[in-house]
């Protein structure tokens, strides 16, 4: 590779503009996972940029690598024409580039400032006062509304990412990077935010914005990058765009999986979700109005962005947050008496045979002891079944070399403790352990999360089975094409609010897609 | 008034190695380590200034003060620094227990220090459980302020002191204007506060808990050179230094991580240790009286877990091991 190689436009007028950034043939692999492929993208100075792309498509990853937390494994990155090696978030400074993640780095007990200045050491005396003036003047410059004295924990999540990109100002950026802005913001303080970027940007800076919202893409960017499973599909100027287009972009052609699906029998309500709403600690509706029906012998999917309110919509129906607002009703199928779920305690719903199986992102998730073994683990449903002093370990003994054999968990005995299982084989502890317990409702979030394609049919097969079992199922996923074959409805959620419930026999890719991206509010004049 | 100004100026001398060991702690805190081996480097601290004392006054034919000063200090730094560095090898790059490693180096600080007490005991052949640096001792106690004399009973109280107990009141304060007012003690809190934002913020997280348990450490080791050679009178008994390491750590809560008024407590936690020798009580009342700093600081924890206002916190990452997020 030659080292240099100068890449330029040229504009109509014949004056030559150089690319702020660009990326070529980057490659960055996770172990056996791929996260980008040959990725290829142009950042022009003075514009705006989308990335556009599903959960897991790797924007973030990307970015990342351009920011110096990741290294990539292939490929080369240039800024202003010229080829850089950026290993450290240090060298990201020293290259102009600036990123604001999605989770805030802030240290909550220092003031705005002090954060501002964390880890610059350039030969100034350091005088935090000179600090609060040059910061008071980077805000009147591009209209940010902040005190440079008032410490963070006192700040609301709008101020603290203010703080983020005047952090970023401060160090002199020229390419800003800013990973999903919107998702924690209300619209006016989105509003907000986008007068500011238009601002950054008269001012000549490269700003590149994730975020999958449709309608933010099309009303802030110049121009769109689209990822989908970690390839690079295209970068298309959004003027000559439109939403469909996109959303086909970044969801792709449907892939056939080949998930068998029998036809719903006997379906009768089992738990019915009526108007929930949830408030987070930073003041964000986090569940808006959700209502939905969850029937027996059926598999509801859930599709959503990331962190559209997954999560609490099920730790809700759990009993596990008890801060939510609305109805949860549950039909008992043996006298078809109704339940209010909202006045029991978590252990009082699980008795009824409402189980979730919760898998976060940690994997070992909040169902599963890491250091016990398969056997201690599975008594973590049963020990209030004893009254002797000492434990029985017969039965769960039992039921762990049942899950073993039946599930194909991989393990050197059932006395393995579980954290030194694979990600797919602790899941399968999981699920199977839930699904022992004969449930009547049971909520899967992302079990197949992180699994091999074999490992991930069988969790297919035991979501089935239960099925035809006359389980009610709420299955949350973050492929389209599995909700798809697996799904007999499925409900879209979008920013914490049911944005529509269609047939996964009958629905296309798109629909989900665009139901997915919808903004709040903009549902009213589309339906 | 004798009597009072005698107190003052023995809780000075109780609260000194407190001091030194409580600004230890904080700066070593600051980093968001809990370095509970305090107590065990505070006893290696000081065998190690007896070890150089011992060896310079046989040794030599004749002493002089400045080396009988500097020998000791330096073997007390060197010591200090050492365990220090196992502590920080074991805890930051190994990853360990913070609790576990802190109290395993104290148990062996101790153990370390008793058993070569005890041997250069052995090589005295001494009749008496101790021995004796009188020579070394006479340096470090020799009054810094020679106009102390003429100042009347309380300026004695004050000025009359070897160096090492003004040496603690400047470190503690300079450590204070450290962590308030430069960019590395900025920096070092945010070591403490949030680890990842400080790495994040192209801080180097690891060698800032080093440097901050390094020399932490060794400022506590100070503490139990101080002991030795000045509170004892160069007199050197096993298992003589007590708990006083435990006490320094309780001062590190009560002056709320504060180098500032870590000097103010220091001293009562000191005036409180000594206390039942200037009152009237009956001897069977001596351990409640002694326990009080303990309870004072129960209760000092307890105020500001109760008013949860969060400069008063320790450190926000204070025992956790960081671990930079990989996927």
């Amino acid at each position: 590779m030659s080292p240099c190689v100068f890449s330029v436009n040229f504009n109509t007028g014949g004056t030559l503009i150089l690319n702020a950034l660009e990326l070529k043939n980057v490659t960055k692999r996770f172990g056996d996972v791929v996260a980008n492929n040959n990725i290829n993208l142009t950042v022009k100075s003075g514009e705006i940029l989308a990335i556009l792309g599903e959960n897991g498509s790797g924007k973030t990853t990307l970015m990342n690598m351009i920011a110096g937390i990741y290294f990539p494994d292939e490929g080369s990155i240039y800024v202003n024409g010229k080829p850089v090696t950026i290993s450290s978030p240090k060298d990201a400074f020293n290259l102009k580039i600036g990123m604001i993640h999605q989770h805030f780095k802030l240290v909550d007990l220092f003031t705005a400032t002090e954060n501002i200045v964390l880890g610059i050491n350039d030969k100034h005396k350091f005088n935090i006062k000179d600090a609060e003036k040059r910061v008071a003047e980077i805000s009147a410059k591009y209209g940010f509304d902040i005190d440079p004295k008032k410490k963070i924990y006192d700040m609301s999540v709008s101020e603290k990412q203010t703080v983020e990109i005047v952090k970023v100002l401060y160090r002199g950026a020229d390419i800003l990077i800013l990973d999903e802005p919107t998702a924690v913001l209300t619209p006016q303080e989105t509003e907000k935010l986008f007068t500011v970027i238009k601002k950054m940007k008269e001012d000549g800076k490269s700003i590149i914005i994730i975020t999958h919202k449709m309608h933010e893409v099309l009303s802030v960017s110049d121009r769109v990058a689209i990822l989908r499973r970690g390839e690079y599909i295209d970068t298309v100027v959004t003027a000559e765009t439109n939403e469909a287009q996109l959303t086909e972009m970044m969801v792709g052609k449907k892939i056939s999986l080949n998930i068998s699906r029998s036809e719903p029998k006997n379906s009768v309500d089992r738990l019915i979700v009526k108007n929930l709403n949830l408030t987070n600690a930073d003041g964000v509706k986090v569940l808006d109005n959700i209502s939905f029906t969850a029937k027996s012998g059926e598999i509801l999917g859930v599709a959503g962005i990331a962190g559209s309110g997954q999560k609490e919509l099920l730790e809700s129906i759990a009993g596990l947050i008890n801060s939510s607002k609305g109805e949860v009703t549950y039909i008992d199928p043996s006298n078809n008496s109704k339940i209010d779920l909202r006045k029991k305690t978590p252990m009082q719903i699980r008795e009824l045979g409402v189980r979730l199986s919760f898998v976060p992102e940690d994997r070992l998730g909040m169902g599963l002891v890491g250091n016990m073994d398969i056997i201690d683990n599975m008594m973590l449903r049963s020990y209030k079944n004893g009254h002797s002093l000492f434990l029985d370990k017969k039965p769960p003994k039992k039921l762990a070399d049942k899950i073993i054999k039946e599930l194909e968990v991989v393990t050197p005995s059932a006395t393995t403790p579980v954290r030194r299982l694979s990600g797919g084989n602790v899941q399968k502890v999981l699920v199977g352990r839930e699904i022992s317990s004969a449930p009547t409702v049971l909520m899967a979030a992302y079990p197949v999360r992180g699994l091999d394609i074999n490992s991930s049919y069988t969790i297919y097969n035991l979501l089935n089975k239960q099925k035809e079992n006359g389980v009610a199922i709420i299955f949350v996923g973050e492929d389209l094409d599995v909700l798809l074959e697996l799904c007999d409805r499925i409900l879209v959620i979008s920013s914490g609010a049911v944005s529509g419930i269609v047939d996964g026999r009958t629905a296309k890719k798109e629909e989900i897609g665009l139901l997915m991206t919808k903004a709040k509010g903009a549902k009213e004049n589309e339906e | 008034m004798d009597a009072l100004a005698q107190f003052i100026s023995r809780a000075i001398l109780q609260g000194t190695p407190l001091l030194y060991g409580a600004t230890g702690e904080i700066i070593t805190e600051k980093s968001g380590n809990l370095n509970l081996g305090i107590p065990g480097i505070m006893y290696i601290g000081a065998i190690s200034g007896v070890i150089g004392g011992f060896f310079y006054q046989n040794e030599s034919q004749s002493v002089s003060p400045l080396l009988a000063v500097i020998i000791p200090l330096l073997c007390c730094l060197f010591g200090s620094l050492l365990t220090s560095l196992l502590y920080c090898f074991l805890t930051v790059t190994l990853k360990a227990n913070q609790n576990v490693t802190g109290l395993a180096i104290t148990t062996f600080g101790v153990g370390f220090g008793n058993f070569f007490g005890g041997s250069l005991i052995k090589i005295l052949k001494s009749d008496v459980p101790y021995l004796s640096l009188v020579k070394i001792a006479k340096a470090y106690k020799t009054t810094v302020f020679p106009f102390s004399d003429d100042m009347g009973s309380f300026g004695k109280m004050i000025f009359s002191h070897g160096f090492m107990v003004y040496l603690a009141i400047i470190i503690a304060v300079v450590a204070g204007i450290f962590l308030k007012r430069t960019r590395p003690g900025l920096h070092l809190r945010s070591v403490g506060e949030n680890p990842a934002t400080a790495d994040a913020a192209g801080i180097n997280v690891t060698l800032y808990k080093y440097l901050a348990t390094s020399i932490g450490g060794m400022i506590a080791g100070l503490g139990g050179l101080f002991y030795i050679m000045d509170y004892s009178n160069g007199i050197w008994s096993n298992n003589g230094f007590g708990d006083r390491g435990w006490l320094a750590i309780a001062i590190v809560i009560f002056s709320i991580w504060k180098p500032s008024m870590s000097i103010l407590s220091s001293y009562l936690f000191g005036a409180l240790y000594i206390l039942f020798n200037y009152i009237n009580v009956p001897m069977t009342y001596i351990p409640l009286i002694q326990m009080l700093p303990y309870a004072v600081t129960i209760i000092v924890l307890i105020a500001t877990s109760v008013r949860k206002k969060r400069e008063n916190q320790p450190p926000h990452a204070l025992g956790v091991t960081y671990f930079r997020e990989e996927r």
